[in-house]
């Protein structure tokens, strides 16, 4: 139809439509570009490094490197009986090459994690390769210890030939490559990475529910009454919201220990005996208490926002429908706050599963979460794939949660009172 | 909230335990940060109160840990207040130029990938604080700034962003367009239109964003804690240190100290607040 009719031309005599698209082009550019240099600058310096994190955290290419020869004479062995001669060759010129470096000592560290008993052998390999006679490698690397006989320390070295390995998320879950290359867990006493996952989940979820059971209240009464008494009590919300997190957690420091204020309190009212003090610090209950007035204000504010949207009329006219107020609350007002739950539950148990500063002080030894393993591995043992593996792990399970809140409830804007 | 005089008695019941609730939580949420005033005023080390503190004689109560906060020989508070200080300016600087310029940006209609885009800016936001600790550290340590100031400055600024682009499209969402076209029309050019009429409305939006990067840079621990060299102490890091080592009544000054800085805030976010939405025309 638009071609038969004859097209709108500007006073430059071109076509409306394309001077249009041209100025919308224009526009989109326009845009873009104040857009562009802040993307640019969170993009090299934030979304990149994430990934550096993903390639650091299969990075297993130490070995790779340091028997190049060993692994191309490996690549013709069928891994079932004991290697030929080149094998045996290459891995000896490997080694002395490596000895020279004075690396020789970290292949035997790497090599006794893949197989126990391999540090040893190593060593004793080289006190005597200083005078071991040309050729025939193989009998005389084998003489010095009936390990090098066994093929099962063969295999071991083959399994760390691939330059990437699962092998840290493994390890975030307990688990880890056995010599036959199966997938098994290690044994019970020693699967600290579990309790530690079970343990930070439990804490954000039993914050997240506190946050919501105390929060919903206040956020409600702070929507209904009038403007100058709420903002008075609004100002109890916000001010711990702005207050540095150290000064709270301090402040829930001196209330909680064994002669503070709390347990004074409950000796004078007769709840405890003054020689029987409840440990309210150094334990979950101290951790659940400051993490949920730390992180209430984060569930009152979305929650605060959204009820202040819902018309009062809404409830008098369920009641006056017949509805009892609880059955008017419960039909009619409960699901119109079901965004401000959401956002606040979420906002709450974000915050709550990424958490160390808090627990780590007033938790005691229950306070160590999974954040506190990822500093402890990025500041002192330096196993910076590790603590790669286990901080995508966990921003695994953020955006899971992210997208079972998208199904749910639908992305809406966070907002910030 | 008065209730009708015609209500019963089970519901009179249930609305004065409901408002009695509300009143233990409003007293749990800011009661804790009123023990640290008076113990910060204790004569005495101990962090409990004494009996002349409860007696209230003036000879408990002193100052001398105020006095050890600013004159302690062995106290870093000083250069760490430097520090913090140093660092939140730069750090709110550059969130709220590079901020603002994007929520420009970002809140014309013309953007392209506008949800992708947004998703990334304000994502060190959403993203637990230890991860993205984990990422700036590998950044900040390739580009070989780690243990400077500049190091812990970008690394504030990437987690003060999304506060400043968050609100200033807020309030640029209730801005009016045609002002900047009359602008435009009567000749002005894009610079001077932006600094002459569309700053002054989105004032209270950026200062308030200005405020968040403050914060969030001021009171930041756990990136800092991987970045941060001896010469580069913050008030955190030294709070950190401080309340897993020794818990000293230094600190209740420092806290008490920040205390009021955070009042002071939190007065001026919410004069802003009130003041923008007067002008968004939101008003009740």
């Amino acid at each position: 139809m638009s071609s038969e009719t004859q097209k709108i031309l500007t006073t430059d005599g071109i076509p409306l439509e394309v001077s249009l698209k041209k100025a919308e082009k224009k526009n989109k550019i326009k845009a873009f570009l104040l857009v562009a240099p802040l993307l640019l600058f969170i993009i090299i310096t934030y979304i990149f490094p994430i990934g550096e994190m993903f390639t650091r955290s299969i990075d297993d290419r130490m070995v790779t490197n340091m028997l190049p020869k060993t692994f191309k004479a490996m690549e013709t062995w069928d891994g079932k009986e004991l290697p030929p001669e080149e094998v045996f060759a290459a891995f000896l010129s490997d080694y002395r090459a490596l000895a020279e470096k004075k690396e020789h000592g970290k292949l035997g560290q790497r090599l006794n994690k893949e197989k126990n008993g391999f540090n040893t052998i190593l060593k004793k390999l080289w006190r005597k390769m200083e005078k071991f006679e040309d050729g025939n490698a193989k009998e005389q690397i084998m003489a010095i210890h009936k390990r090098f006989r066994d093929v099962k320390y063969w295999q071991a070295i083959k399994r760390t030939a691939p330059p990437y390995t699962m092998g840290k998320y493994l390890k975030g879950m307990d688990m880890f490559f056995d010599e036959d290359g199966k997938v098994v867990q290690v044994e019970e006493d020693r699967r600290i990475h579990r309790i530690l996952w079970l343990r930070t989940l439990e804490i954000a979820v039993v914050v997240t529910i506190l946050c919501f059971l105390m929060g919903y209240p206040i956020a409600h009464l702070l929507a209904t009454l009038p403007m100058k008494y709420s903002n008075l009590l609004m100002i109890c919300v916000l001010l711990p919201f702005w207050t540095s997190l150290l000064v709270r957690t301090a402040s829930w420091m001196i209330l909680l220990q064994q002669q503070g204020i709390v347990n004074d309190f409950f000796v004078m009212i007769g709840l405890v005996a003054d020689d029987n003090r409840p440990e309210m610090m150094y334990n979950k209950t101290g951790t659940y208490i400051a993490m949920t007035q730390i992180l209430l204000p984060f569930m009152v504010l979305p929650l605060y926002s959204v009820m202040k949207t819902i018309s009062p009329s809404l409830m008098r006219a369920g009641k006056s429908l017949g509805g009892t107020p609880f059955v008017a609350f419960w039909k009619v007002y409960f699901p119109l706050t079901i965004p401000g739950i959401g956002a606040g539950c979420l906002l709450v148990f974000i915050l709550a599963i990424g958490y160390y500063i808090t627990p780590a002080l007033v938790g005691g030894a229950s306070g160590t979460l999974i954040s506190n393993q990822i500093a402890y591995h990025m500041k002192e043992t330096l196993d910076w794939s590790f603590a790669s593996a286990m901080g995508l792990m966990l921003l695994t399970g953020v955006l899971v949660v992210y997208w079972i809140y998208n199904k749910l409830v639908g992305i809406d804007n966070i907002k910030l009172g | 909230m008065a209730l009708p005089k015609y209500t019963e008695t089970r519901y009179r019941i249930w609305h004065y335990s409901y408002l009695t609730i509300c009143g233990f939580v409003f007293f749990f949420l800011i009661a804790p940060l009123f023990v640290i005033f008076p113990l910060s005023f204790n004569a005495e080390e101990f962090l409990v109160f004494s009996e002349g503190m409860k007696r209230l004689d003036p000879d408990a109560f002193s100052l001398r840990w105020y006095h050890d906060m600013v004159y302690g020989t062995k106290n870093p508070w000083g250069l760490a207040a430097k520090n913090s200080f140093i660092i939140a300016i730069f750090a709110t600087i550059g969130a709220v130029i590079l901020g603002t310029v994007a929520a420009l940006g970002l809140s014309s209609r013309h953007m392209p990938f506008k949800g992708l885009v947004m998703a990334t800016l304000i994502s060190p936001m959403i993203v637990p604080l230890i991860i993205s600790g984990v990422a700036i550290f590998f950044f900040i340590a390739k580009v070989g700034l780690a243990a400077t100031h500049l190091g812990i400055i970008i690394a504030h600024i990437i987690l003060g962003t999304p506060f400043v682009v968050i609100t200033v499209t807020a309030t640029l969402s209730g801005f009016d367009h045609s002002v900047t076209r009359a602008a435009a029309s009567l000749g002005s050019d894009p610079v001077n239109t932006f600094m002459k009429i569309t700053l002054p409305l989105i004032l209270p939006g950026v200062i308030s964003g200005a405020l968040f990067a403050f914060v969030t840079s001021f009171d930041e621990v756990v990136v800092v804690l991987f970045l941060a060299g001896l010469d580069n102490t913050t008030i955190p890091i030294q709070m950190w240190t401080g309340l897993r080592e020794q818990l000293s009544p230094t600190i209740l000054a420092v806290a008490t100290c920040l205390i009021v800085l955070s009042t002071l805030i939190l007065v001026t976010a919410e004069l802003l607040r009130r003041r923008s939405e007067r002008i968004r025309g939101i008003n009740r």
